[in-house]
């Protein structure tokens, strides 16, 4: 029997003692993680607690020096690259809303679409009926119908934001990695982020990470805090937000 | 090319652009040889050749803008390519001139008689067949790209450090070529060319001839860059030029998409060179000069990065800028004034000629639409008191 057809855990993404250092600072430290199929995560914890980091590892920017990190229960992510790693179904959204600013809305979430992404594919490429309508039920979802022939660049932080969960939207990934999704947004924008997420989530497996508490708080997903590279506390906000050690850390006593 | 590639990539100034090549193309060798020597609208042989000299540079410069200005992949040794182009196409004339050389061997080019060498070295072979020739034209370039960027684009070696070692590329093949026992002529290069496809490549018919088909090339190429520029494929150029890592995260091979221009743009380079060379009659290891990689970078700025029209306009301009400045008092100082023009592009025009125009153009056509708006939103609230 083919190893790789028995799934080692039942995990959406599966990681276990995993460590990362740079030169010497211990970056991510003997972390553990699971999150089950169709689950929403948000990860918490303060500055430097090793949050973008993991992220890092997860989609094959960084590579961990021990530890295991599998994906689907069979894909062991260590040993890919970006580009595979994207293949398979893993989308991120950065902390600084990264879209190419040159180019229409449109012209963003078609680059985003899952099609063949070959030189070849590209050059002959020609927009399919289907294209276009996927892409019109993206803007809708992300407010942005009016917007699809703006510049990227030309979009409020917000609208920049919104545009990278719609290319996620696009790349329609098993697996959907949010860094920040609602810095610098406003509280009405934030609420909208949140039932976006919310929306996603039904039928996407969907790690977040954030800052804002009240954002944590109505999106009413289990929560895991991270500190200095390993899981301090996991819970409901409510469980995590009255943890002694989770207060100690944030307010630094 | 399929209908639908052709049809995207033919914008307005596209088709402007492609008129004004095509006019030139047809009408400078016609007027160079049917009209009467006297005549003020005949354009003398000095001046096709020279002209065809612009063109062959103007084909780099779009070879140049395709890589840099929509992929920002900045080759500071794409000479090299257009180098190689040119030898290639050079092998092929030193092996027509057959007997008529100064030692009189059937085989050997004179340069091998001189070193005393008994047989052509292997790499001569097949060049006495013009296809043969025409095929390593784009051959040589394209695999030497493709190695290069191989090795530089999965190594992720990108920005600065490109450029870097295209410069030590260029530097090393000038080197190398400088040797006489390389077997290309060394430091005197490859000249004294007597026929081409049987054509005397000193008539005036054969130069015309070579202008014409260098505006071909031109044009051919520039529908290439076109038809890339304006597919998907462009779009992702693009993006891996504004954001690399985010293309990478979205799932595609970054590497495999700049291995693929890359080396289609020095195929270009490679034809360029290799249309240089007959008009010129002499090809050295001089072409694979660093300075004239960075040279070939600044047409592009010049003329506007990622526009191509630009690309072919900035060395035209500046080749003609060059060639005048150079012939006059003002020759010793030609390096300065390519080199203010160079700071004072980048601080007052740093979208370059074409895309400073572009700019313009659409601000103006805003502009435009703006008051036509407002005229109608004007009528608008007319309208309804002409109807009471």
């Amino acid at each position: 029997m083919n190893v790789m057809d028995t799934r080692a855990t039942s995990a959406m993404l599966y990681l276990d003692g995993v460590h990362v250092s740079f030169d010497g600072f211990h970056a991510i430290n003997n972390l553990s993680l699971t999150l089950e199929p169709g689950e929403m995560r948000a990860i918490i914890g303060p500055n430097g607690a090793g949050k973008t980091t993991m992220m890092d590892i997860i989609t094959g920017k960084t590579k961990p020096d021990e530890g295991t990190v599998l994906f689907d229960g069979v894909t062991d992510l260590t040993r890919l690259d970006e580009t595979r790693i994207a293949e398979l179904g893993i989308g991120r959204k950065f902390q600084k809303p990264t879209v190419f600013e040159s180019q229409t809305v449109q012209d963003n979430l078609l680059l985003a679409l899952n099609v063949d992404h070959s030189v070849k594919a590209t050059l002959f490429w020609r927009g399919s009926k289907a294209e276009s309508e996927r892409i019109d039920k993206v803007l809708e979802t992300i407010r942005l119908t009016e917007a699809r022939n703006r510049l990227a660049g030309s979009l409020s932080h917000g609208q920049k934001q919104w545009l990278e969960i719609g290319m996620l939207l696009a790349q329609d990934p098993k697996l959907l990695l949010v860094d920040e999704p609602v810095a610098g947004m406003t509280d009405v924008e934030t609420h909208l982020t949140a039932e976006l997420l919310k929306e996603i989530n039904k039928t996407h497996t969907v790690m977040v990470v954030e800052h804002d508490m009240t954002f944590v708080r109505e999106l009413g997903v289990k929560v895991t805090c991270l500190h200095e590279g390993t899981v301090l506390a996991e819970g409901t906000i409510d469980q995590v937000s009255s943890n002694e050690r989770v207060i100690e850390v944030y307010l630094g006593r | 090319m399929t209908p639908h590639m052709l049809t995207r990539s033919l914008d307005r100034g596209a088709t402007i652009f492609l008129a004004i090549v095509a006019a030139c193309g047809i009408l400078i060798p016609l007027s160079n040889l049917l009209l009467p020597a006297d005549s003020f609208l005949q354009v003398p042989t000095y001046l096709v050749a020279l002209w065809g000299k612009y063109v062959c540079y103007a084909i780099l410069a779009l070879a140049i803008d395709l890589i840099w200005g929509y992929c920002g992949i900045l080759s500071l040794g794409h000479g090299a390519f257009f180098a190689l182009g040119g030898y290639a196409m050079g092998m092929y004339l030193m092996r027509q001139i057959g007997t008529r050389g100064v030692y009189g061997n059937p085989i050997l080019p004179d340069f091998m008689v001189f070193l005393n060498w008994q047989k052509l070295p292997w790499y001569w072979y097949g060049f006495d067949m013009f296809w043969f020739a025409a095929l390593m034209v784009l051959f040589v370039p394209g695999l030497l790209a493709f190695c290069f960027g191989w090795l530089a684009f999965r190594s992720r070696v990108t920005g600065v450090y490109l450029s870097i070692i295209t410069q030590a590329m260029t530097y090393a093949l000038l080197l190398a070529f400088f040797r006489n026992d390389f077997g290309f002529g060394g430091n005197n290069g490859l000249t004294d060319f007597k026929d081409i496809l049987g054509f005397n490549v000193q008539a005036e018919g054969t130069r015309a001839a070579l202008f014409a088909l260098s505006c071909l090339a031109l044009i051919v190429g520039f529908l290439i860059c076109r038809a890339i520029v304006s597919s998907k494929l462009g779009k992702v150029l693009i993006a891996v030029r504004d954001a690399e890592s985010r293309t990478r995260f979205l799932g595609y091979r970054v590497e495999s998409y700049k291995l693929f221009v890359f080396t289609v743009s020095a195929c270009m380079a490679g034809v360029a060179g290799a249309l240089y060379v007959p008009q010129v009659g002499i090809i050295n290891p001089s072409e694979f000069a660093p300075g004239n990689s960075i040279e070939a970078v600044i047409w592009v700025a010049v003329g506007g990065r990622g526009t191509l029209v630009g690309a072919a306009l900035g060395a035209v301009v500046v080749n003609y800028a060059k060639t005048f400045f150079t012939s006059g008092v003002l020759a010793p100082y030609w390096l300065f004034m390519l080199g203010a023009l160079f700071i004072l592009v980048t601080l007052l025009l740093p979208k370059g000629i074409v895309g400073t125009f572009n700019a313009w153009w659409a601000q103006s056509k805003e502009k435009r639409a703006a008051t036509s708006v407002s005229a109608a939103a004007e009528d608008g609230v007319t309208e309804p008191k002409m109807a009471e």
